[in-house]
């Protein structure tokens, strides 16, 4: 498994905000892309997960395992992306959430029910299927948005600095959490931050964006 | 369906609107062939300046008109102020919201039973008091002047501000202004109006301009608690269209011509009042001159509510005690004997189930086009630009000004007194409402949740139909009753696309109200009332009924 | 089921009179003969046939319930006689129905029309049947047509209009006047008399606005009174309305400012009148039926010490019609809910007072001794004028007199 973007570049209006970025993310590794706000870090992400906001304008390639998934709408890339929020929905139960990640290909009642109790064993938060999201901890709800991540089988992984809203002692432990398990499962990652604590714990290449003025 | 969601959206108002008008400027100026009329020519307005009471009814329109607009905004913004407190700001909302339910005629009706010189009030007073063992020779309803007219559009129209006022404060954050003001040492009267209001006031333009132009034009509470020799201006258009003399036709058009000449020119007046009132309040904050304690003012608006909610509940009880009246004789101030007949009668069930179809088919149709059009707004990340500001329109343009041009129209694809042609008429109505309550939760809807549900493969449709729609169940359903509570206050709409074929309860209680079984009409007035407080209470149980287990969705 | 009435009047059986009957049966074998005519009674049966399962929307006027209560019952009937589903659609003023024909024909509907039978009189019928907007002529299409007294009641005539068989006659109206006889002790007997009456009682009277046809009649009961001519009210109005109409003003501008809020505001109609009466806001209302009493005093909406009055040079009356509009979507079925209006049975029990009161427009002599035995004389109510103190009815003047006064009251007093 394997993601590529090629000759990125990523315009709002007459303004260019990303020129000819291309990058490659083997199998298993974590690529870090740096940069301070505003430098189209998340629209590079965006970009790659087929959700450009309105008004930008983009060419260049996303290639999934070498095919070009450019013009694919972004439920079928199998893209999968975890924002710095946890984003469980709000109106479905904890078991609720990780059955909608869940790939379909896995069928039957028992089954699916089988799989999202080893999903929450692995997360450690074993037997929390029927609570609601709103009563867990801000890390319990990180570590259950990674497994309804992880549970849509997804072939690379997006990381808009999932770590940012935890505190310190928190950030560590599930950033190791989320790189282990990412590896575990030989999924190309793309990490996005602007920590270089999470650069270095990524242990891959590292992309520095410049501000475009920077750039000219 | 989605990418042509805003293009239905505005043709479903717009086409009503739009060839209405046609067909009322037309005859106006003498063109309607099949009614003779060939030529251009300004005979509609000569024959419509020579009608009698004219010049009465056009005062008596614009004089009711801006003292409702005037007096509701002013009462609706001392209420606001004084109840600058969270807890006071609740009772009153609390105290208010009914009469914000009720739909107009309803309530105009219920005043009229309280009012009146054979009224509540007067039989509760008399004879120990007044002395009176007949009614007295008194106009407090339909008075020459129009006053009960306007306290029963002021009694509508302050809940409604009222409530507009407080979401613009909410929406702003304008009360931390206000904060800032106070430690300053300006009092809150003061700075109300130099700090918060010119805050609010973007929001605040169109319920004010909606406001003005439905006192202006409106006929069911002018036929309920106005004059009739003249009757307003909009009366008056109503029945030439009604005329048996079929020439009436064209000054009738010409009438309803003007009177939204009149309606634009309130609304002109209102931003001319808006840029002076803005250079007062510039140069008086300038002045750095505190003050505005106010608590004489305080004190007079609190009593101004309580006012407003005794008239607004006993408007409905009196509404519920002659519903259930046998004999009820003056000066008795209960029935003499009591008779559910009324709520037997098999009148009530025909128009009730319209009233019902009718409000259910037009909410869903535009709940679905509002949803469409917003689910498309998110997909894209682009907001419609100016071409939203005509979802405003049904509002602001005078509904006789264009509702027998559309019912020509409706009469020419022979639709008209169909369920096509009620709904579609609802919806011209309904649409705005439900569109205006929608779009801001829709829009304040995290669009990561649906990016995270594309990354594990969620189609767009599986993400709509499990994740938007489920989450927007509260803004959808709160939508849906207040264009539910707006389909089932339509009088003139019904009227004029029913064919006189379908009575709904708002044609029913008018008609009953000039005339008929006083206590038939005070059944179908309390109906009336109680459907859109049921859609109401349905929409607030609904989802907390269903999001019982789920916290979250409380914080929505 | 709707309860049977028991009719109380057929205790007293007519007289067995052989004459009478050979009069009678002369009368049944010419109305059989034409009705036996080949072609018109296979037109009458195939009318019929086409009726059958249809839907009619009789546009009526709807301020009355006891009317709507009576039309509701007619529906009953039909619906089990010829499967016809009667749609009462219900008008606050004819004139609606009457623009709603006008703007199919402008819209150029000439058939599908929305309005199939519609109840109405003088001005609304000449301003439709001038403008060619009226299916017929169709009276004597229908079989009870034959029954219609067309001689001593004004059923042919509308407004002294002639009604060509564009109209179809159902009831008879008659103005009268009720009083709560426990504050007017004596009713005045003439419109001058009502006049000074209210002068000497303030705000005590009041009269629907001229625009509903009850205020109209008002003022066409006091023109007739005052009139300097009566019989030229039979014509048209012309240059003569100044002078007819002189004596009415001078009496109405002396009345207006004792009547119900000086004169400035006016009741809606019928209804409007007898709620204030009730409330005791007035003491003595016009009426167009002369068991209005009878019936508000059974439903409670007016006290049991109301009674009827009439001036002594009588009163107008007139005849309600039905007529088809041209583009009417169920023509057949309209005409046979006419014709049912026209039976014995329906004739029968609109004129019972403790329903609609209603005189019927049938020739009694004509019918059999069964069905006339359905309208033999009501027990004395004290309520109830008996028809010899109603008396003969005055004709209505020539609608144009109603238009004109109309106007011409807006124009003095409403403006």
């Amino acid at each position: 498994m394997t993601l590529a973007l090629e000759a990125v570049t990523l315009s709002v209006g007459p303004r260019t905000l990303l020129r000819n970025v291309s990058l490659a993310v083997p199998s298993g590794e974590v690529v870090t892309v740096m940069g301070p706000s505003g430098v189209g870090k998340s629209s590079l992400l965006a970009f790659a997960s087929g959700a450009l906001a309105g008004g930008m304008t983009a060419t260049g390639r996303v290639l999934i395992d070498g095919r070009d998934v450019t013009r694919e709408p972004p439920h079928r890339r199998g893209i999968g992306i975890l924002f710095q929020d946890d984003l469980l929905f709000p109106h479905m139960s904890v078991a609720g959430n990780l059955l909608f990640g869940l790939h379909p290909s896995l069928r039957g009642r028992t089954a699916r029910r089988a799989a999202i109790s080893a999903a929450l064993a692995e997360a450690e938060l074993p037997g929390l299927e029927h609570r609601d999201p709103a009563t867990l901890s801000g890390g319990q709800r990180a570590r259950v948005a990674l497994m309804r991540v992880l549970l849509s089988r997804p072939r690379a992984l997006l990381l808009d600095e999932p770590f940012g809203r935890l505190d310190a002692a928190l950030r560590d432990r599930f950033r190791g959490f989320v790189l282990a398990a990412a590896r575990a499962r030989n999924l190309p990652t793309l990490l996005v931050t602007h920590d270089p604590e999470d650069a270095r714990a990524a242990a891959g290449p590292v992309i520095e964006l410049a501000p475009p003025a920077a750039r000219v | 369906m989605i990418p042509l969601a805003p293009v239905l959206l505005l043709a479903a108002m717009l086409v009503p609107i739009g060839a209405g008008l046609a067909a009322t400027v037309l005859p106006a100026f003498g063109w309607l062939p099949a009614l003779g009329g060939h030529a251009p020519s300004l005979q509609p307005w000569r024959d419509l300046l020579a009608s009698p009471g004219l010049g009465r009814a056009v005062a008596l329109t614009i004089g009711t008109g801006l003292a409702a607009t005037t007096a509701s905004f002013a009462v609706a913004l001392a209420l606001a102020v004084a109840a600058r407190r969270p807890a006071m700001a609740r009772v009153v909302t609390a105290l208010l919201a009914p009469l914000l339910a009720t739909p107009h005629a309803a309530m105009a009706i219920g005043l009229g039973f309280l009012i009146a010189p054979s009224g509540w009030l007067a039989r509760l007073l008399s004879p120990w008091l007044t002395g009176w063992s007949t009614p007295p020779d008194l106009a407090t309803v339909q008075d020459p002047w129009g006053i009960a007219l306007t306290v029963g559009l002021c009694l509508k129209e302050i809940p409604y501000l009222l409530l507009a006022i407080l979401a613009a404060l909410a929406q702003a954050d304008a009360m931390a202004a206000r904060r800032v003001a106070a430690a300053l040492g300006y009092g809150p009267w003061r700075a109300w109006a130099l700090v918060v209001l010119p805050r609010i006031w973007p929001q605040m333009r169109l319920p004010v301009m909606a406001v003005l132009a439905f006192s202006l034009s409106v006929v069911d509470v002018a036929l309920i608690l106005g004059p009739s020799a003249p009757p307003t201006l909009a009366v008056m258009v109503l029945r030439l269209f009604a005329d048996a003399d079929l020439a009436r036709w064209f000054p009738a058009c010409a009438g309803a011509l003007l009177l939204a000449g009149i309606v634009a020119a309130g609304l002109g007046l209102l931003l001319l009042i808006e840029r002076v009132a803005a250079r007062i309040g510039t140069a008086a904050s300038r002045t750095g001159r505190r003050g505005g304690t106010g608590s004489a003012a305080d004190a007079a608006s609190m009593c101004a509510a309580i006012l407003l909610a005794l008239l607004g509940a006993g408007a409905l009880a009196v509404l519920a005690l002659w519903s259930f009246a046998g004999a009820w004789r003056f000066p008795d101030v209960l029935p003499a004997r009591w008779s559910a007949a009324a709520w037997q009668a098999p009148m009530l069930r025909g128009p009730l189930l319209a009233t019902i179809g009718i409000g259910l088919a037009a909410t869903i149709l535009a709940l679905l086009l509002a949803a469409l059009c917003l689910e498309r707004e998110q997909r894209t990340g682009t907001r419609p630009g100016r071409s939203l500001a005509l979802l405003y329109l049904p509002l602001l343009v005078p509904q006789i000004a264009f509702l027998s041009g559309f019912q020509q129209m409706l009469v020419r694809a022979n639709l008209d007194g169909g369920a096509l042609a009620l709904v579609w008429s609802h919806l011209v109505f309904v649409l705005p409402y439900v569109f205006l309550s929608l779009a801001d939760p829709w829009r304040a809807l995290d669009p990561r949740l649906a990016r995270a549900a594309a990354g594990l493969g969620a189609s767009p449709a599986r993400v709509l139909l499990r994740i938007t729609l489920p989450l927007m169940l509260r803004p959808l359903l709160a939508a849906g009753a207040v264009g539910f509570a707006v389909s089932a206050g339509l009088y003139l709409p019904t009227l004029f696309a029913g064919a006189g074929r379908v009575a709904t309860l708002a044609t029913e209680a008018v008609t009953l109200s000039s005339g008929g079984d006083r206590r038939i009409g005070a059944a179908s007035a309390l109906l009336q009332a109680m459907l859109p407080l049921l859609a109401y209470a349905a929409a607030i149980l609904l989802p907390a009924w269903t999001a019982r287990h789920r916290r979250g969705m409380a914080l929505q | 089921m709707p309860r049977r009435r028991p009719f109380y009047r057929c205790r007293e059986p007519l007289e067995w009179d052989p004459r009478m009957t050979l009069a009678r049966r002369t009368v049944l074998a010419t109305a059989a003969a034409s009705l036996a005519f080949p072609a018109r009674a296979a037109d009458w049966t195939s009318i019929e046939q086409a009726a059958r399962g249809k839907p009619v929307f009789w546009n009526a006027w709807a301020g009355d319930d006891r009317t709507n209560a009576f039309i509701a019952w007619v529906g009953e009937q039909v619906r089990a006689s010829h499967a016809i589903d009667v749609h009462h659609v219900r008008l606050r003023d004819t004139s609606e129905a009457v623009a709603r024909v006008v703007a199919e024909k402008a819209a150029g509907r000439t058939e599908g029309g929305s309005v199939d039978l519609v109840w109405i009189n003088g001005p609304n019928f000449l301003s439709m049947k001038e403008q060619g907007l009226l299916f017929g002529p169709v009276l004597d299409t229908l079989p009870n047509a034959a029954l219609v007294e067309r001689v001593t009641k004004p059923t042919v005539v509308d407004f002294t209009v002639p009604t060509e068989g564009f109209e179809i006659p159902w009831r008879m109206a008659r103005v009268v006047f009720i009083a709560d006889g426990a504050r007017v002790k004596q009713p005045p007997r003439s419109m001058a008399a009502l006049g000074a009456w209210a002068t000497a009682n303030p705000g005590r009277l009041a009269h629907p606005h001229p625009r509903n046809f009850l205020g109209a009649t008002f003022l066409k009961q006091a023109l007739v009174e005052l009139a300097p001519d009566r019989a030229a009210l039979a014509s048209p109005a012309g240059e003569n309305f100044t002078v007819m109409t002189a004596p009415l003003w001078a009496w109405y501008t002396t009345l207006r400012p004792a009547l119900w809020r000086r004169g400035t505001n006016f009741p809606e109609g019928g209804a409007a009148l007898r709620a204030l009466l009730n409330d005791g806001e007035i003491d003595i209302m016009i009426s167009f039926n002369p068991a209005e009493a009878v019936s508000a005093i059974a439903s409670g909406t007016l006290p049991p010490t109301v009674r009827t009055f009439m001036p002594d040079g009588g009163t107008i009356g007139n005849c309600s019609f039905n007529a088809i509009a041209f583009n009417a979507a169920n023509r057949e079925a309209a005409m046979v809910l006419a014709n049912f209006l026209l039976s014995p049975v329906a004739q029968a029990r609109a004129a019972d007072p403790e329903i609609l009161g209603s005189p019927t427009v049938l020739a009694l002599d004509r019918l059999p001794q069964a069905d006339r035995a359905r309208f033999a004389a009501a027990r004395p109510i004290p309520a109830l004028l008996t028809d010899a103190e109603l008396g003969p009815a005055l004709p209505e003047p020539h609608p144009t007199w109603m238009t004109r006064l109309t106007a011409e009251w807006e124009r003095r007093f409403a403006a």
